[in-house]
C-alpha cells in the first residue's frame, strides 16, 4: 500500500466556554477529543455521526478553517498542523471542500463564472483566456450548460448550486476533498445525480474524500472505509461492506437499526436507542455512550474504552469487545 | 370509515407573477385510525394539502380554490373563521417540521401546552396544569411538572419535537397531520418520534397524515401512500402497490434513486434526470414528461387522468399499461 495522503493522529479540538467578567475559560467544549484516521490517494473515508458528535469541525481542521488545540495533521507527509497561512497557502489547493448549503457558500453577488474563477485568481494561474476556458470545462464536467457562466447562484436549483460548489471544490486539481453534507439538503432524485457525479469525479481525477454526513445509507455507499463518531471520538471504523454486516460497536448497532428501511415487509423490530446525545462541555465518565447503551457494565462508566482492533482493518472503542475477542 | 376525504382539491397562490397552482385536483381518503402517508420532493405540493386541510394558507395569498374536504361530513373548505377555530387543534392536531418554529420562545411550555386545552375547553381551568403535565408524560418527557415551568430553548431538539406532538395531541384529536415531523432530527431521535406517534395513534385511536419525502418513514409507518409530483397525485395505492408494484415512472424512479445499506458501494445509484417543472410554466401534458425514459409525443400535449391498476390503486399515467 502507498504512503497515506492524509494522517490525522490524536487531533483534538477543545472550544473554550468563556464566561463571566473576564472572559476566562471556565470550562472546554471537547468537539474533537482525541481522533485518528488515514486517508489513501483515491480513496474515500465516510465519517458519520449524529449532530453535535464533532464531524463537522474535524472537517474544519483538516482544511485548517481551525487551528486544532492538540494532535497533528500531517498531508503528503507534511505536517500542516500548525503551518502559518503563508505556508499553507500553496496547500490550499490540494485540499478543497464542499458545504452543505450551496446557496450560503456562493456569493450570492457574483456570477457562476466569477465564482470558478476565483480560485486561479487567488493561486495566480492562467491568463483570462485560459481561466475562461478552464470554466467552460468545469461547467462541463459538471454537468452544466456553458452558458451558466453569466448567470448567478440564485437562477439554479439546489441540485445545480451543489454541482457548481462541487465544480469549484476540484477547479484546482485538488487530492483532497472535504464534502461536508454535501446532499442532506437535496431531494432523492436530485441527491441520486450528485452522488454518481462525486463518485466518477473520483475515478477521472483519483480524488480522496473525506465524506462527512449524519446519514448511514448514503454515507455507507460512497465509502470505502466507514468511521463512526460519537460525542469527539471514533467509537468504530471498518471498510463500509464490514461496518454495515458485522458492525460491533452498540452504538453504530443502535444507528443502524435506527435507518428507516424502505422496505413495508420489513417494518422494524429495533431497538430504539434512549435518551439524547450528551453535552460535549461535560462528557460523561468512562466511554461517553454508557448512558444510553442498552449493554453498559459498571466497568464502562469507570475507564474509557481506546478503539482496540477486532480484526486487521476494524476496530472498536467498547469494553464488551476487548473481553470477548 | 372514511374520516376525511379530500376530493378534487385546488389550491392556488396569488404572486407576483400571476396565479399559482400549487395542489391541482388532489383526491384521497384517510379513514379513522389509519395512517396515510404523502411523499414527494420539494415543490410538489404535499405540505400545502395539509395547510389547505387545516385552513392555514398564508393570506391573503393563498386560497382553496376548488375541491371540497370532508372531514367528519363537513366540508371544511366551506367552513366560516369561527367554525374552522372549533376544529383546529381540537379534532385536527398538527405537528410541524422545526419544533423551535412551533413554539414561542418566551412562553413557558406549561402555558403552550395549556393553551389549547383552555380554548377547546377540554379541561377545567384549575386542572390544566395537571392535564399538561399528564401530556408530557405521555409523550415521554422526564419530570413533567419541572418542564411545565421551563421555556423552548432549555429542551432539546428531540424533547421539543414532543412538547409539539404533546401540544398537537392534548386535546385528543381524530385526525393528526404530521408534516416532516423528524426531519431535523437526529436518525436515533427519529426512531424515537417515529414510535411514539404510533404509540399514540394506536392508544388514541386518532387517525395520521404523515407527510416526507424519506421513503423509509413511509415504509415503517404507512398503510396508504400518495405519490405527489407537481401538484398532482401521480400514484396512489397501499403501501405495497407502492413499494413491490411501482406503475408510475416517477414512483420507480425515486426507488431506485435511494442509497440503500444492503447496495454494494459506489454502484450507480438510478437517477432520474432533469429538474421539477416550475409550477409557472407547466406542460400542458403531463408533469413528468420532460424527466420521463418512457414519455412519447401523446404524454406531452395530453394530461393523464387517474386509472385503476388493481382495487384501491391509482395511478396517472398514461403508458403504465406498456411498461
Amino acid at each position: 500500500m502507498s504512503a497515506p495522503l492524509l494522517e490525522v493522529s490524536n487531533l483534538q479540538m477543545h472550544f473554550p466556554v468563556r464566561e463571566g467578567l473576564f472572559l476566562r475559560a471556565r470550562a472546554f467544549n471537547r468537539a474533537v477529543d482525541g481522533v485518528s484516521f488515514t486517508i489513501n490517494p483515491g480513496e474515500t473515508l465516510g465519517l458519520v455521526g449524529e449532530s453535535g458528535c464533532g464531524k463537522s469541525t474535524l472537517g474544519r481542521c483538516i482544511t485548517r478553517l481551525y487551528t486544532p488545540t492538540g494532535g497533528s495533521i500531517r498531508f503528503a507527509g507534511e505536517d500542516i498542523t500548525h503551518m502559518r497561512p503563508r505556508t499553507l497557502r500553496p496547500l490550499r489547493q490540494d485540499i478543497q471542500m464542499i458545504f452543505q448549503d450551496p446557496m450560503e457558500s456562493l456569493n450570492a453577488r457574483h456570477t457562476v463564472g466569477d465564482i470558478l474563477e476565483e480560485p486561479f485568481t487567488v493561486h495566480r494561474i492562467g491568463d483570462r483566456i485560459w481561466r475562461r476556458k478552464r470554466v467552460a470545462e468545469l461547467l462541463n464536467i459538471v454537468g452544466l450548460p456553458a452558458r451558466s457562466a453569466t448567470r448567478f447562484p440564485f437562477e439554479f436549483s439546489g441540485g445545480q448550486r451543489q454541482r457548481i460548489g462541487i465544480a469549484r471544490a476540484i477547479a484546482l486539481n485538488p487530492r483532497l476533498v472535504i464534502c461536508d453534507e454535501p446532499v442532506s439538503a437535496l431531494d432523492v432524485s436530485i441527491q441520486s445525480q450528485i452522488l454518481n457525479l462525486l463518485v466518477d469525479l473520483q475515478r477521472e481525477f483519483n480524488l480522496a474524500y473525506l465524506f462527512i454526513a449524519h446519514d448511514l445509507a448514503v454515507v455507507k455507499h460512497v465509502s470505502d472505509r466507514v468511521a463512526i463518531m460519537y460525542l469527539g471520538k471514533i467509537v468504530e471504523t471498518a471498510p463500509s461492506e464490514t461496518l454495515y454486516r458485522e458492525a460491533s460497536h452498540p452504538y453504530t448497532q443502535s444507528l443502524i437499526s435506527a435507518i428507516p428501511v424502505p422496505d413495508p415487509h420489513r417494518k422494524a423490530q429495533r431497538d430504539v436507542l434512549r435518551g439524547d446525545v450528551p453535552s460535549p462541555i461535560n462528557p460523561p465518565t468512562g466511554c461517553s455512550f454508557h448512558p444510553r447503551c442498552p449493554r453498559a457494565e459498571p466497568r464502562c462508566s469507570e475507564a474509557e474504552p481506546g478503539l482496540a482492533p477486532l480484526t486487521g482493518t476494524h476496530a472498536a472503542a467498547c469494553h464488551l469487545l476487548a473481553r470477548s475477542g | 370509515m372514511a374520516l376525511l376525504e379530500v376530493d378534487q382539491l385546488v389550491t392556488e397562490f396569488a404572486t407576483d407573477e400571476g396565479l399559482v397552482r400549487a395542489v391541482d385536483g388532489v383526491s384521497f381518503t384517510v379513514d379513522a385510525g389509519a395512517t396515510l402517508g404523502i411523499v414527494g420532493e420539494s415543490g410538489c405540493g404535499k405540505s400545502v394539502t395539509a395547510l389547505s386541510i387545516m385552513r392555514l394558507l398564508p393570506q391573503p395569498m393563498g386560497r382553496i380554490a376548488g375541491g371540497s374536504l370532508l372531514f367528519q361530513g363537513t366540508d371544511l373548505a366551506r367552513l366560516d373563521i369561527p367554525e374552522m377555530q372549533k376544529i383546529r387543534g381540537r379534532r385536527i392536531g398538527m405537528v410541524f417540521q422545526e419544533p423551535m418554529t412551533a413554539l414561542n420562545p418566551v412562553h413557558t411550555i406549561g402555558r403552550q401546552l395549556t393553551e389549547g386545552m383552555l380554548l377547546h375547553k377540554v379541561c377545567e381551568p384549575a386542572n390544566a396544569l395537571r392535564a399538561a403535565a399528564d401530556m408530557l408524560d405521555r409523550v415521554g418527557i422526564p419530570s413533567p411538572d419541572l418542564r411545565l415551568g421551563e421555556y423552548p430553548h432549555q429542551l432539546s431538539g428531540g424533547m421539543r419535537q414532543r412538547v409539539v406532538i404533546a401540544m398537537a395531541l392534548a386535546c385528543e384529536p381524530d385526525l393528526l397531520i404530521a408534516d416532516e415531523p423528524t426531519t431535523a432530527l437526529d436518525v436515533t431521535i427519529q426512531a424515537q418520534i417515529l414510535e411514539l406517534i404510533a404509540d399514540l395513534q394506536k392508544r388514541m385511536g386518532m387517525a395520521v397524515i404523515m407527510i416526507t419525502h424519506d421513503l423509509g418513514v413511509i415504509a415503517e409507518t404507512c398503510e396508504q401512500v400518495v405519490v405527489m409530483y407537481a401538484g398532482k397525485v401521480a400514484e396512489q395505492g397501499s403501501v405495497f402497490d407502492i413499494f413491490d408494484r411501482p406503475a408510475h415512472p416517477y414512483t420507480r424512479g425515486l426507488l431506485a434513486s435511494i442509497p440503500r445499506l444492503e447496495t454494494e458501494a459506489k454502484s450507480r445509484l438510478g437517477v432520474i434526470e432533469g429538474m421539477v417543472p416550475g409550477l409557472r410554466d407547466l406542460p400542458l401534458g403531463c408533469r413528468f414528461e420532460n424527466r420521463c425514459t418512457f414519455a412519447v409525443d401523446r404524454c406531452r400535449e395530453q394530461l393523464p387522468a387517474p386509472e385503476q391498476v388493481a382495487a384501491g390503486h391509482a395511478v396517472s399515467c398514461l403508458r403504465w399499461q406498456e411498461l
